[in-house]
């Protein structure tokens, strides 16, 4: 996809996000938002032999969602990718949907890995990661951490295995907004400096300066790729809410869905947005 | 501990390093993962068969469960080992999480389960991993009585969809279940013994001890009913309602604690179906200590002569 289609893509999935959430009336629009273009980036350019009709392609590129709770972000892409009716992100986190409040591997077509419990998704990643080195697979695994998410000590449990074992098919994003639910991150728990961290776990990292750009995640993603013998992390430093200017950098939207007021006034940014894209 | 001076004792940690090997020459989609602890939890066999397929994930079992449950969602069957008090206590919430709540086919491998752990003591006497484990939807637990049935066990795990916690001992016990007719079948109770009196209802290492205490009671008149049950989830409740009508009252006995175990899961089922008064003999509701496994078991009341004399009190 050129440039200008993944923009126009990442507006569409910002809009599923923002319809999820204002439908279930609960969810995570901040951190689904913050990772738009990563989301975008990695289900319509990087990721390869993906198969909405065929989900469980064993060949294909695998994502597992670590920082689950920005479910809306992962089911709105997986929609627009046409791995269900876009309709059905209406029902998220509806009783009797399918479209549970956390990705569920069991019931929601192209979900790689059940996540939500913080810290887990990484391990589950490494672990197909090592799969495939064991089995000789040619996939590739891409697991998307929160920076809050690096509070929890099973991230560096699988992070010195995965740098001890040189995990190359494997590529850990850190999705960088600054901000968890009680704060920002340097309140809450340090977690900088993050890029040292991952390299003292013998990464390769890469510090991506705007996470929502297009072009500088495609050049970041290319590097990854290239990257033989060590496992590489992306440091990608995104804007919380990003999209909806009322969300952009607002704690108070990590984990709140919009009224109808603020639901119709970010849907109309998102159109104008969209618009302006031609 | 019973008089089994004849006996083969064999601990049914070794058996499981064994039944990996075997089933590692079978399939080749076998990986086993270990917490440092190969040379302890005896998958160090496998590692020496099949390197390529034994991963040391260093001691960080939430990881290593973590790594099972990717391995499983490519489709190969990882059996993550440590210790029970690792592998079901610390890492509780991954094996809930990332392993049973996508019904991954994942079977994890707990040795040195209970208190005969012996001298490293309470820290590592895992005496709550049979509750922790059966509160998971889903989730198969199985603790097997000897080494023939340990190795059977593991098999069986592998043939089942899904994932599985194995429960293994650290102390050598008794071959028990060395005969033509021995057959392993998941959720199937193992009557060892006939007797009217009452049924006790035995797993793990207890079995032994159990049918020893049999012995005694015998001695006294008493007839005593001895199932072996290997597969606490699911529970072979037909047969625990049948010998419980049958006899009218039930000893359970586990080297676990009987908040939560064995006991718990047959009175769960009685309470409901058939109420039967049920004598509950385990670890009760103390931490273990430093000391070897024969003298511990004795001192906890859960070899052969403490059982005998527990079951005499109560009846």
């Amino acid at each position: 996809m050129t440039d200008l289609e993944l923009k126009k893509t990442a507006v569409e999935v910002r809009k599923g996000i923002l319809t999820a959430v204002h439908a279930a009336k609960s969810g995570h629009p901040g951190g689904s938002l913050s990772a738009a273009e990563i989301f975008t980036f990695l289900y319509f350019e990087e990721m390869q032999n993906l198969d909405p009709k065929n989900p469980k392609k064993a060949d294909r590129d695998r994502f597992v969602l670590s920082k689950g709770h920005t479910a809306p972000g992962l089911y709105s892409t997986l929609a627009q990718k046409g791995y269900f009716p876009k309709e059905d992100l209406e029902t998220l986190r509806h009783i009797g949907s399918y479209l549970q409040g956390h990705p569920d591997m069991k019931h929601i077509p192209g979900v790689d890995m059940s996540s939500g419990s913080l810290g887990q998704g990484i391990s589950a990643a490494v672990g197909m990661a090592l799969s495939a080195k064991i089995f000789h697979d040619s996939f590739r695994v891409y697991t998307l951490l929160g920076d809050g998410e690096l509070d929890e000590g099973q991230v560096w449990e699988a992070s010195m295995f995965a740098g001890a074992k040189k995990l190359d098919n494997l590529c850990v994003i850190v999705d960088n907004n600054n901000l968890q639910i009680d704060g920002a991150v340097t309140d809450v728990n340090d977690p900088y400096p993050i890029d040292k961290k991952f390299e003292a776990f013998n990464f390769h990292v890469i510090n991506v300066e705007d996470g929502n750009d297009f072009d500088q995640l495609r050049a970041a993603f290319a590097e990854a790729r290239a990257t033989k013998g060590m496992t590489t992390a992306i440091i990608a430093k995104t804007v919380k809410g990003k999209g909806v200017s009322y969300m952009e950098n607002s704690v108070g939207w990590h984990g709140k869905a919009p009224n109808d007021e603020e639901y119709a006034t970010a849907m109309e940014e998102l159109r104008k947005a969209g618009e302006e894209l031609g | 501990m019973a008089e089994t001076k004849e006996m083969k004792k064999i601990a049914t940690r070794e058996s499981y390093g064994h039944a990996l090997v075997e089933l590692g020459k079978e399939h080749e989609d076998i990986v086993v993962l270990d917490a440092d602890l190969a040379a302890a939890t005896k998958t160090a066999m496998f590692k020496k068969e099949f390197p390529e397929r034994h991963v040391d994930c260093g001691i960080a079992e939430c990881n290593m469960i973590g790594i099972a449950a990717g391995i499983a969602a490519t489709g190969r069957v990882p059996f993550a080992s440590s210790f029970a008090m690792f592998a079901a206590g610390r890492a509780f919430e991954q094996v809930r999480n990332s392993v049973g709540y996508p019904h991954l086919n994942v079977k994890i491998g707990a040795t040195h389960a209970g208190i005969s752990v012996g001298e490293d003591g309470a820290t590592h006497q895992c005496n709550e991993d049979i509750a922790l484990m059966r509160t998971i939807p889903g989730m198969v637990v199985i603790n097997p009585s000897d080494d023939v049935e340990a190795r059977a066990a593991v098999r069986a795990a592998y043939e089942y969809q899904g994932p599985v916690y194995l429960r293994f001992g650290r102390l050598a016990v008794p071959v028990i279940n060395d005969r033509p007719d021995y057959r392993f079948e998941l959720g199937k109770g193992i009557v060892l013994r006939e007797g009217k009196d009452l049924t006790i209802f035995a797993t793990g290492l207890e079995v032994s001890e159990s049918l020893a205490a049999a012995e005694l009671l015998a001695a006294d008149g008493i007839q005593a009913k001895v199932v072996n049950i290997h597969t606490i989830k699911p529970l072979d409740e037909e047969l625990v309602i049948s010998a419980a009508k049958e006899t009218g009252k039930v000893v359970t006995v586990e080297e676990h604690s009987v908040i939560g175990g064995l006991g718990s899961a047959i009175c769960d089922v009685l309470s409901e179906k058939c109420p039967t008064p049920v004598k509950k003999l385990g670890v009760q509701d103390v931490f273990g200590e430093s000391g070897p496994a024969v003298k511990l078991l004795e001192k906890y009341r859960l070899d052969a002569k403490g059982i005998y004399q527990d079951i005499r009190a109560w009846l």
